[in-house]
């Protein structure tokens, strides 16, 4: 018996788990890969060869395409404004309510940890909602976006019992000092929660990235639209309805490929840095939420 | 009395924007509620509309369409429930049995990658792979002498491909949450069977498994209680006109019909019906949990 494979049965275990997770591996990541590569493929190459993942010929003409055109440089700006103002709104909305909910001493705290429970297991449904961004006159503005989400139940329990966890002599101590509330939790709070306040912005930033429903819902100005709803636009132009468009005829499907690519492409580079974050177990309340 | 009011002052003045959020935007909404029970006219108003009771509600029942809602989602979670569900743990017991640890460790990385990609990527994606005509697997089948597939507009296709995006998407990302619960087992355990000759099979089935087992019931339950929850967008940027009987459920209704049809007061009872049957599931579900020992979700 060889010491170090073990015996034959542990053998095939062990080709039975490398073998799923290289196949996992391989199910992520190629279909990526394909269109990554693709992207940089000429349309007549792309249309007149079988299965390839390697192009013959390099070109950046989708990205150019894109690049040239109005719509998606527009909608990529307005994702990008979108979603800084709007973590920037999430983050002190969400902060300032969790800082005073997590004070075990506030009165009437018990019924407005229940109020924001509540949300979490039962809503007003789609239609009420919109007649009420109707009513104040938000439809087809960004405020739409900014205020309709402007806190995550699930992210301000998050951040609540990351409060409700530092110390309560620093705080006695900072009281002392003379530190009233708001020099406390700006002075003392804040700078000591950083790491949890980066995790909550980065899973803010992702869902104002990601977000498709909304603006559809919200938005009917096409100039205001982000650019999930332009890459979903351009998906659904059959490419024989693309070559009604001068531009997108010359360079085909690869467009398609070159959008994707781009609209995922801020997020696959902010992930090593988040996985810093959601490697030390923050994430893992949002799996419950 | 008084002075506790007083000390908590500045802390209302923080909680007061997230308050006014959660009435306006969460609470306002439920008081919307009233029009299932009456005849929308946007010209008067939601209050001065006229009362019809149940109405709505006995339409509804009576909609063939109905039907075909409750069906397409009780089938769509019941794949989540039963085939979707396996499959972040099955990604926890390999990452974990995976001895060789920096391997398992960037197939962590990658398996986590579609969880942070939209819906709408995840929809390009599948576009660029399935198309009839120029689609990466098509070509590929082609190529072979196989005959195309019509992926993307077969309606036979459509729960199948629901299930595999949704395994493709989340399968790593739900892996987490059992991989915690791995983390937690002591060491000592495996080198105790090993020293009793256990394989590597028999400690997978005798420690690692075990260790599982609370997790994976309370996380079966929890979704239990999201029955009615098959996600809008995934399923929205799924549908077509071809697939429509089998992928329409009732949030994709309530968008069609109320947002773009303007049938508002009929609507609002399809979304409350939803609402109502999802509140019961999460109660059940959260009793049941309690019952298993666990602290429930609320």
């Amino acid at each position: 018996m060889n010491k170090r494979l073990g015996t034959k049965s542990d053998i095939i275990f062990n080709l039975l788990i490398y073998g799923l997770l290289v196949l996992s591996l391989l199910v992520v990541l190629l279909p990526f890969l394909y269109v990554f590569f693709s992207s940089f493929s000429s349309k007549s190459e792309y249309l007149s060869r079988g299965f390839y993942l390697f192009p013959n010929e390099w070109t950046l003409n989708s990205y150019g395409y894109l690049l040239s055109s109005d719509g998606f440089l527009k909608a990529y700006g307005n994702t990008f404004f979108i979603t800084i103002v709007g973590t920037l709104i999430n983050l002190v909305i969400t902060c300032l309510m969790a800082y005073g909910l997590s004070k075990s001493w506030l009165k009437g705290r018990g019924i407005l940890n229940f109020m924001v429970l509540f949300t979490m297991i039962f809503n007003g449904g789609m239609i009420p909602t919109y007649l009420i961004l109707k009513e104040l006159a938000l439809i087809d503005t960004y405020w739409a976006l900014f205020l309709s989400g402007a806190i995550a139940p699930f992210i301000l329990i998050i951040m609540r019992s990351f409060f409700s966890n530092i110390p309560e002599e620093l705080e006695e101590a900072a009281r002392i000092d003379g530190c009233n509330e708001w020099v406390l939790l700006f002075r003392v709070v804040i700078p000591l929660s950083l790491p949890s306040i980066v995790t909550i912005s980065l899973m803010y930033a992702v869902m104002h990235w990601n977000s498709y429903f909304t603006a559809i819902l919200y938005l009917n100005d096409s100039n205001k639209w982000p650019v999930q709803v332009f890459l979903r636009q351009l998906l659904l132009e059959s490419d024989s309805s693309m070559e009604t468009h001068i531009g997108a005829f010359e360079y085909g499907p690869p467009v398609k490929m070159a959008a994707v690519i781009a609209t995922a492409l801020p997020l696959l580079l902010c992930y090593p840095f988040m996985q810093k974050y959601f490697n030390k177990g923050m994430f893992v309340g949002s799996v419950k939420g | 009395m008084q002075k506790a009011w007083r000390r908590g002052f500045p802390l209302y003045i923080m909680i007061a924007p997230g308050l006014l959020y959660f009435l306006i935007f969460r609470y306002a909404p439920m008081g919307g509620i009233i029009l299932a029970f009456k005849d929308f006219d946007p010209f008067v108003g939601v209050f001065e509309s006229s009362w019809v009771g149940f109405q709505h509600f006995e339409a509804l029942f009576a909609e063939p369409d109905f039907w075909r809602l409750l069906k397409n989602t009780l089938i769509l979670s019941g794949l989540n429930l039963f085939l979707f569900f396996p499959a972040p743990i099955i990604v926890a017991v390999l990452l974990n049995e995976a001895r060789v640890k920096w391997f398992a460790r960037t197939v962590q990385t990658v398996v986590y990658i579609p969880h942070f990609v939209s819906w709408v990527v995840v929809a390009g994606v599948t576009v660029v792979l399935f198309a009839t005509q120029d689609g990466g697997i098509n070509k590929l089948l082609a190529d072979n002498g196989f005959s195309r597939l019509e992926i993307l507009t077969d309606p036979s296709y459509f729960r199948g491909l629901y299930l595999f995006q949704n395994i493709w998407k989340e399968m790593g990302w739900g892996a987490i949450i059992f991989l915690a619960a791995l983390a937690s087992v002591n060491p000592t355990l495996y080198e105790a069977a090993v020293m009793d000759g256990a394989g590597r099979w028999r400690q997978m089935w005798h420690i690692t498994l075990p260790a599982l087992r609370t997790i994976i019931v309370l996380m079966f339950i929890l979704r239990l209680g999201q029955v009615m929850e098959t996600g809008f967008e995934h399923i929205y940027l799924l549908q077509n006109s071809l697939n429509l009987a089998v992928s329409d459920v009732f949030d994709t209704y309530v968008y069609r019909q109320g947002i773009l049809q303007g049938e508002y007061s009929f609507t609002t009872a399809v979304g409350l019906f939803k609402s109502v049957v999802g509140l019961a599931f999460v109660m059940i579900a959260n009793r049941l949990a309690k019952k298993y020992g666990e602290e429930g979700v609320y």
